[in-house]
């Protein structure tokens, strides 16, 4: 004749007398109510049992003005934001243990505002406890923290001396142009490898990295090892010794040098390479690089991936770089086999008959040459290629090639589009680099910007480089409908732009992508 | 006759219904008490017939009796047999019985009609019982609990059960004793009814930690609080007169 057990026994079929549960006094102030296990009315047991008896009202947390972390006993120092969960979390795990201790357990937390500078951080807790022949309270119960301030470790080391490093990278490359790291300074954008670095500042030839530790200094080299044809050196130096502990400070410092040969570089191998590499005619283009060498032989279409410590046997340079390329105009375009496919790139062998567009016009001059490039070209396009006939070349290699083989005079290295100056519809992040001050020769400005301008052209027209970078829309971009329709400019597509983060003004993104997508796709 | 309630502790504890058995014709008290203990009960009109001083008496919540009889466990010594049936009154039949559930206290409720005992008595127990106590026996539980003789605490005016008892087993229980019946708690809560008093029909006994809301419904179930002044003053004259004449 439980109370309780009267719907469980009915379930099951059987007849149960009805008990209804009749009252009974407060055996404090003699209410009516019905009987519970201490069998007082609420206000009498809320009035007589305090449950936050013994629960602390007052703690202390330790905060790190400059990074805004606090401090998790014995070391970790955990960021958190104001009133933000984690800041709950951390308050909580502060006073867990005289609360367990006690045996209360706690059914709620929140936050009761306080000025930030008054250095006060207060919660409500709800706790709930057994007492008295098992009768469970729920009170509330405020707490106050106390916040004092503190520099964790790392912001300490940061203002005893700011340029502090412990390890150093030296990326270098030694080719008069600074596409690569260009190329480069996007990859370790997309996938945060200089994230770890103290500074960043660029050097004659290359870039320097600054690190506070060996390890991530040892990772960014990893991952330039897996994605540039590098090899490196280490070195170390010793920068102070405690002789209690017997405890070494050394500074690392990791020279990293990428391999010369870049894209587009014109290459004669040697006799011995060209045997060794199985007969890869003497003169080859260089086509791509990642952390190997992919060498195309122009007329036969062969490729050939050449590793980073095979290079180091021959050791060949570029005969021509991209910055001796001569424009051409397409005259006559024959099609000599079909289309083939070598490492996602479309290659046709065809035969072409072209002049160099400052000959144009004003004589005959017309080579006819074999290109790896008949998908692309058609008559009257123009074309920008390595000008063998007329160039004047300072390379035992080529003198070599030139005597044995029949060497053309064009080698036709891609197609060139008309130059039109407009915005464009994706942007690229920068790193933050400290630039060389005391280096700066004349001109040497203008010389970046139109390198920085040719690279963002090269992105344009080559997807298997946009691939590995990352895009963003560019929200100044305007879209000029009536030029572009008709133009076969390669463009990039918006699939593959990222949409930027920023903080605020959304109406006018949204105005903004409504704009993108009426301009329409352009191939 | 004074009709009163008393606050009393034994050795501290507010539990005086374990240390003493109250009914109409006897009082039964543990020793070990103190005096204070001793000079209320007399003060409530009671003559104290002999101080059990020399033999251990087991502790009281193993017995259960009227005033018609007192029945023992089975683990009661000889002696203490041979010596409360020479303290208490001849009227009294004092009997040992064999029984499983020694702790009689718990499993019998009694007054001088009915009792109401544990499901689980044996059937000999049973008749005993009604034979020596002169009692109807009725097997009960009270709120679900079978210890019937510690959830509930009745006398012949009235009765004072476990507070969790529903309104039909307070009605039913209450046609079984014919006394009227109320939930209630004793000593500040406590729901163990018949350990923390003792009552017979004109006193009772709380423990010290009875509130006064508790003193006022034990007063007002068990009748106990008729005490009109002209009663006193009756008694009083009784003897009055005689000095006079």
């Amino acid at each position: 004749m439980m109370p309780g057990s009267a719907p469980a026994a009915s379930d099951a079929g059987m007849f149960v007398p009805a008990a209804t549960v009749g009252t009974v006094l407060c055996c404090m102030c003699g209410v009516a109510m019905q009987p519970n296990p201490a069998n007082m009315c609420t206000r009498c047991l809320r009035a007589r049992v305090d449950i936050t008896e013994g629960v602390p009202r007052h703690a202390a947390v330790i905060y790190c003005p400059d990074c805004s972390c606090y401090l998790q006993p014995p070391r970790s120092w955990l960021r958190a934001g104001p009133e933000s969960p984690e800041l709950m979390q951390i308050l909580l795990r502060r006073i867990n243990r005289p609360l367990a201790r006690l045996r209360v357990s706690l059914s709620g937390a929140e936050f009761v505002f306080s000025e930030p500078h008054s250095k006060r951080l207060r919660l409500k807790l709800r706790l709930r406890r057994e007492v008295l022949h098992g009768v469970v309270l729920e009170q509330t119960h405020p707490v106050e923290f106390v916040v004092h301030d503190r520099l964790c470790d790392s912001c300490s080391r940061a203002q005893a001396n700011p340029d502090q490093w412990v390890a150093v990278v030296q990326l270098r490359q030694h080719v008069p142009h600074r596409r690569t790291f260009l190329y480069l300074e996007q990859l370790l954008i997309k996938h945060g490898q200089a994230s770890l670095a103290i500074r960043v500042a660029a050097a004659p030839g290359g870039l320097d990295f600054f690190f506070g530790s060996r390890s991530h200094a040892a990772r960014l080299v990893d991952f330039l090892n897996t994605v540039a044809p590098i090899s490196t050196q280490t070195a170390k130096q010793l920068v102070s010794h405690d002789t209690k502990s017997s405890v070494y400070n050394y500074k690392y410092t990791f020279s990293v040098e990428i391999c010369p040969i870049c894209r587009e570089d014109l290459i004669a191998l040697s006799p011995q390479a060209s045997r060794d590499l199985g007969g890869l005619g003497p003169l080859v283009l260089c086509v791509k690089v990642t952390n190997s060498i992919a060498l195309l032989d122009p007329l036969t279409l062969r490729v050939h991936h050449l590793e980073e410590k095979k290079y180091r046997v021959y050791n060949f340079k570029a005969a021509l770089t991209s910055k001796q390329l001569v424009e051409y105009i397409v005259l006559d375009i024959e099609q000599e086999s079909p289309e083939i496919s070598i490492d996602g790139s479309r290659y046709q062998l065809a035969f072409a008959q072209v002049a160099r567009v400052s000959d144009f016009g004003k004589n005959d001059t017309i080579f006819t040459v074999r290109t790896h490039l008949g998908h692309l070209l058609n008559p009257g396009d123009h074309a920008l290629g390595y000008d063998l006939y007329g160039a004047n070349l300072n390379d035992d290699d080529m003198d070599t090639a030139m005597t044995r083989h029949n060497l053309p005079e064009v080698i036709l290295v891609k197609k060139s589009y008309e130059k039109k100056p407009r915005t464009r519809r994706w942007k690229l992040k920068r790193l933050p680099l400290e630039e060389d001050a005391g280096n700066k020769a004349k001109g040497e400005e203008e010389r970046r910007l139109d390198e920085y301008e040719a690279f963002l052209k090269d992105l344009e027209q080559d997807a298997g480089m946009r691939f590995n970078i990352n895009l963003y829309k560019n929200e100044d971009y305007r879209s000029e409908m009536a030029s572009t329709i008709g133009d076969d400019v390669p463009t990039v597509p918006l699939e593959e732009l990222i949409e930027d983060l920023t903080l605020g003004d959304d109406e006018e993104e949204d105005e903004e992508e409504a704009g993108n997508t009426q301009a329409g796709m352009v191939e | 006759m004074l009709l009163k309630v008393g606050c009393i502790q034994f050795e501290n504890n507010c539990e005086v219904g374990v240390f003493s058995k109250l009914t109409n014709a006897y009082c039964l008290v543990a020793i070990g008490g103190s005096e204070n203990f001793y000079r209320l009960a007399s003060l409530l009109g009671f003559t104290i017939l002999s101080y059990c001083v020399d033999l251990i008496l087991t502790i009281l919540i193993d017995d259960s009796g009227n005033k018609n009889g007192l029945l023992l466990p089975h683990t009661t010594t000889d002696q203490e047999l041979q010596h409360l049936r020479n303290c208490l009154p001849d009227q009294v039949v004092v009997q040992r019985i064999d029984e499983r559930l020694s702790a009689l206290g718990n499993c019998v409720a009694c007054n001088d009609h009915v009792a109401l005992t544990h499901p689980d008595l044996d059937k000999e127990t049973e008749e005993l019982i009604a034979d020596v106590l002169g009692v109807e026996v009725f097997r009960q539980t009270i709120a679900g609990n079978i210890l019937v003789g510690s959830y509930c605490a009745f006398s012949n005016r009235g009765g004072l059960v476990h507070p969790h008892t529903s309104i039909e087993d307070l009605d039913e229980l209450s046609t079984l004793l014919q006394v009227p019946l109320v939930a209630g708690t004793v000593n500040r809560g406590s729901e163990v009814i018949a350990a923390g008093m003792t009552v017979n029909d004109w006193t009772a006994f709380c423990g010290s930690d009875t509130t006064a809301t508790e003193l006022s419904v034990i007063e007002s179930v068990y009748k106990l609080r008729e005490g009109q002044p002209t009663a006193i003053v009756d008694d009083m004259r009784k003897s009055l007169i005689d000095s006079y004449v």
